[in-house]
């Protein structure tokens, strides 16, 4: 650890992965009603556990974005994080509210009341006084890596970083317009929910991409950061028009049908570049970085963000298509993939990559790492197909020979089964996951005699 | 790549497609608001009621399950045009019936069979969501779903 103040990420890091299992917990117990849906009924109703899930999903993945930032500036600035307390006040905010979130919930405390009642907008469900809490947490973090990026070395990762950040914060303020209008409730929804995920995560993505490359495979710093403005620039090229994806069926006009279907069959192309990216790079490195999980799980998420939100996205973005599988099973198993590809993976790369770094020791246990990956990426990846049949079978019963809802979900209940047993490799995966960062003192299984290892950057 | 263009190049491509798409989406929101307001949700009049319904779909977290134009959890019916299938869109009063009848008669607690909980609504609540499910299920949606299973 080159600067003291990286040490934040450490905290950050650890919220992130306790939130991490929280999640996935949640998801196998949603995973679970599927299959048998009396359980819990009428103690924690499906949209209850089904809220916890997608909620905890967006904050670790927030939290880890923070401590990545935190991580990557120092070096990347050269120079100390501007205000250490600020960030750690800024995390008890977000714990704060994230403790609120869960027992809010749970409870359903104080339904109806605006400020303290859950507001029930898919994924911005939080009570308003959370979102304040985000926002008031969200300006902290910006002042603190703002001031330390202006006083520092302005390099094109910190340049592209800074805007991505910068850009969430921006578009989550449309997260307090709720206007009574459905219609325009829905096409200002997506102005967070899109231009989040297809938008400037994309810009996070990139760069914390970008910066483990760079350490990981010893490029040139000119090449990396060119590939970086290239793909960020796809990236918003393609994203910020694709958003007329979500525009087909909610009250918005036809040109939309036209001008998502194009942009958004588009936005598989900085998915391909950061895919194509990641593998040329390694090819180009000189160097033999001794912590092969780091470069296992940055090569993964390239490559499961392209097939998660590139090819499973394009798979039903076209208007034709999408009028029959708009709302089906074909999105819950794009949604899936997409997310662990892209996001999940990013954060588990880095934090592989930084925390042998935080504790200040070599990156061993490497094996259980990697084990961990294939554990998490082969169930998610059974997961995304059962759900994809599911989808297949459902949009054709229901949607082309017009079966009621219900008796489809019935014909698709063996699917549900086998995305239960999906989610068990999952959560196991990120329980081990966990516990080869925090607990082992030693590399569990010895390398050979052959095993040459550079010194670690 | 470094002979087809600069970093510097590379930047300002970034900056200046990035405002020039961001300007193209700022000028279609504004025409699709109003296309919203003054067209495909314009068949049927915005009354108190209907708001006062949004409040009630919102405060119970019924997005979790349910979809409404499609968007939305995958647990159980699309509901953008329930009114549609339950034959009640042109009758406010038997859509309030229904309504009432169906939420009152939840959960059903039979073995295997997904659960909807019981949500202790009043009767002013039931009508309020009753008219806004009717509002949205007046809504132009482009034909959108393909027929009356949602």
């Amino acid at each position: 650890m080159k600067y003291e103040s990286q040490k934040i990420a450490y905290a950050y890091f650890l919220v992130a992965m306790i939130l991490f299992v929280v999640q996935v917990s949640g998801g196998l117990l949603a995973g679970w009603i599927y299959v048998s849906p009396n359980t819990l009924s009428e103690i924690v109703p499906f949209n209850v556990v089904r809220m916890l899930h997608t909620n905890s999903l967006v904050v670790w993945l927030l939290l880890g974005f923070f401590g990545a930032a935190y991580f990557v500036i120092p070096e990347e600035a050269e120079r100390e994080i501007h205000s250490p307390k600020l960030a750690y006040l800024q995390l008890a905010i977000l714990v704060l509210g994230t403790a609120g979130v869960v027992v809010t919930y749970l409870f359903d405390l104080f339904n109806g009341n605006l400020l303290l009642g859950k507001d029930g907008r898919e994924f911005l469900e939080q009570p308003l006084w959370v979102k304040v809490g985000i926002v008031v947490a969200a300006l902290m973090f910006l002042y603190n890596i703002s001031m330390t990026v202006l006083a520092g070395r302005k390099t094109a990762i910190t340049n592209v970083l800074l805007i991505g950040l910068w850009g969430i914060a921006i578009f989550f303020l449309f997260a307090f317009y709720n206007p009574h209008n459905l219609s325009l409730d829905k096409m200002y929804w997506w102005y967070v929910v899109h231009l989040w995920v297809e938008g400037v995560w994309e810009l996070v993505m990139a760069s914390i991409l970008a910066y483990l490359m760079l350490k990981l495979t010893g490029v040139d710093r000119e090449i990396v950061e060119k590939w970086l403005y290239v793909i960020v620039a796809t990236s918003l090229f393609t994203g910020i028009l694709g958003t007329g994806h979500h525009y087909y069926w909610i009250g918005t006009p036809g040109y939309w049908q036209w001008i998502g279907s194009i942009f958004s069959s588009l936005e598989v192309i900085p998915f391909f570049l950061m895919m194509v990216f990641s593998f040329v790079m390694v090819w180009k490195g000189s160097r033999d970085h001794p912590n092969k999980a780091a470069l296992l799980w940055s090569l993964g998420t390239t490559t499961l963000a392209f097939f998660g939100a590139g090819v499973w996205g394009f798979m039903h973005t076209l208007h034709g298509v999408n009028y029959y599988t708009h709302g089906t099973q074909i999105t819950a198993a794009h949604g899936h993939l997409a997310f662990f590809g892209a996001y999940v993976s990013l954060n588990l790369a880095i934090f592989t990559y930084a925390f042998p770094i935080l504790k200040n020791r070599d990156p061993y246990n490497q094996v259980l790492n990697m084990s961990s990956f294939w554990l998490m990426s082969g169930g998610m990846a059974f997961m995304t197909f059962v759900l994809t049949f599911a989808g297949t079978v459902q949009t054709h019963l229901q949607r082309v020979m017009g079966q009621n809802y219900m008796e489809v979900q019935d014909q698709l209940s063996i699917f549900y089964l086998m995305r239960f047993g999906a989610g068990v490799a999952v959560v196991l995966g990120a329980v081990l996951f966990v516990f080869a960062i925090l607990v082992p003192k030693r590399e569990v299984v010895a390398p050979g005699p052959d095993a040459k290892l550079s010194p670690a950057e | 790549m470094r002979e087809v263009m600069t970093k510097a190049m590379a930047r300002n491509i970034f900056y200046g497609g990035s405002i020039f798409f961001i300007l193209i989406f700022l000028g279609l929101t504004i025409h699709s608001h109003l296309y919203i307001v003054n067209t495909s949700t314009a068949a049927t009049p915005l009354t108190d009621s209907v708001a006062r319904g949004k409040r009630v779909w919102e405060r119970h977290a019924c997005i979790n399950c349910h979809t409404l134009h499609g968007e939305g959890a995958y647990f159980a019916p699309e509901v953008g045009n329930v009114m549609t299938r339950w034959g009640v869109v042109e009758k406010p009063d038997d859509a309030f019936e229904t309504l009432k009848g169906w939420i009152e008669a939840q959960p059903t607690g039979i073995a295997g069979r997904r659960q909807m909980p019981r949500f202790h609504l009043t009767d002013e609540e039931i009508r309020d969501l009753a008219n806004f499910l009717i509002w949205a299920d007046k809504t132009d949606t482009k034909g959108w779903p393909p027929n009356d299973a949602g």
